[in-house]
Parts: C-alpha cells; structure tokens; sequence
C-alpha cells in the first residue's frame, strides 16, 4: 500500500509539520544548552509531542468519525514536527564524546521512560472517557 | 535570527514533515507492517544528515535551518514511542524492545558516521 499522497492530506501534514518545527526551533533557540547540560528544550518537545500523539491517535481511531485530514495535521504533522528523533541521537552522541556517559545513559533512559509513558498515558486516557459514556 | 529565516524554519518544518510521511510510507510498503521499519529508515537517515551536519560545524541560521528545521522536522520520536507502545499491546514485547534497542543503538552509530563524513569533508 502506497502512502495515499492526495493534495489534502499533504497539506494538512505540511501546515501541522510547519507549526511544530516552529515551536521547537523556537525552544531550543531560547534556552541553547551546553553539551554536558541536560537538553531540556528536545527531552520537553518529544516528551510533550509523545503525549499529544497518543492522545489525537487513539482519539482518532477508536472515538471519532473517520476524517481524512485530522490524523495528518496533529498526528503526522505536529506531533512528527514538535518531537524529533535525530538531535536526541547528536545530543547523546556529544555527550558520549564528553566523557558525560552517565548523562548520555540517564538521558536515554529518562526519554524513552517518560516518552512510552506519556503515550501510554494518554491512551488510557482517552480510553477510560469513551467507557464512561 | 530574521523574519526571513523564521519563515524558512516554517517551510522547511513542513517540507521535512511530508519527506517523512513519503519516506515511512514507502519503506512500510516495501518492508511489510510486521516491525516499524519505516520510522526506523527515516530516523537512521536522519541522525546519519545531523551528524554530518554536526561534523559540517554549521552555526547560527545555517544550522537552526539545516539541521533543527529539516532533519529535526524529518525524524519523529512521537511515532518511535507510539509504535512501540502499540507492540507492547499487542504483545509483541520482543519486537517493541528491539524497536527500542535497534533505534537507539544504531541512531548513536548513524550519527557518528555521518559526524566522521562531515569533518573529513
């Protein structure tokens, strides 16, 4: 199955991609952090779009009419945008080649605890407020 | 940092954002949708660009739109922790921790690669 690439759907993921990047970067120009320091600006962001993406997927797929441009825009698009992958993976690395190895290890640890748990958070969040009704 | 280049963090988030689903899409078809393959492609693509990025010593705009706008706009930890989170309830703890294990180990190696690539340019 190819990605289904109709015009709504690319702009939806382009404008909701836009939004995220632009709060991240914001973040992470306002408070740059040393490479020994704990980058709080990313370990928010992907904490932060963890949660948000359990919350709208599970919203999206078990609670709500099927729509074809909310999942992209606040799934694909914010959520993808806001949270990254790859500067953890630079910010693990410098503190590797700073001899910060408990730092790189603690901050690993601590962004894929607290990122699972955010999702799994959020999932049962949205799960406990569809049985009640 | 110029309105200019603001505007281009906005374009270029979004582009990145859309290279991605492309990307994910694409390797999910190929790989099958037994394991994530396709967020693991685009996040060891990803770290492999940052870390040449790195090794470059971009700064200032050069690097907020290189490597914070479009390879962070390309890489995803939200989808990495859902799809992950999703094998775990489906049982699948196995393959949820070498989602983890796999993404992680060889996200570091990715980016030293590309950070080698990137100093000796």
């Amino acid at each position: 199955m190819r990605p289904r690439a109709d015009g709504r759907t690319i702009a939806a993921i382009f404008v909701g991609g836009a939004l995220g990047t632009l709060a991240r970067a914001a973040l992470a120009e306002a408070f740059p952090r040393a490479a020994t320091a704990w980058p709080w600006p990313t370990f928010t962001v992907n904490i932060v779009a963890a949660f948000l993406l359990g919350y709208f997927v599970t919203r999206l797929q078990e609670r709500l009419p099927l729509s074809s441009y909310r999942r992209p825009l606040l799934g694909t698009g914010v959520c993808g945008g806001l949270s990254t992958f790859s500067t953890m993976q630079v910010e693990i690395l410098k503190m590797l080649s700073a001899h910060a190895y408990g730092l790189a290890a603690g901050y690993a640890a601590a962004s894929i605890a607290a990122g699972y748990a955010a999702i799994h958070l959020a999932t049962a969040i949205v799960r406990r407020v569809r049985v009640r009704r | 940092m110029s309105v200019l280049v603001w505007a281009g963090v906005i374009v270029i988030g979004g582009a990145g954002s859309v290279l991605r689903f492309y990307v994910d899409g694409i390797v999910a078809a190929a790989s099958g949708r037994d394991f994530p393959y396709g967020t693991l492609a685009v996040n060891l693509s990803g770290a492999v660009i940052l870390g040449l990025i790195t090794g470059l010593a971009l700064t200032g705009s050069a690097a907020l739109l290189a490597g914070t706008a479009a390879v962070g706009s390309y890489t995803t930890f939200s989808t990495w922790m859902l799809e992950t989170q999703r094998l775990t309830e489906e049982r699948q703890h196995r393959k949820a921790a070498l989602n983890i294990i796999v993404s992680l180990v060889l996200g570091v190696a990715a980016a030293e690669l590309g950070r080698l690539i990137g100093t000796h340019l």
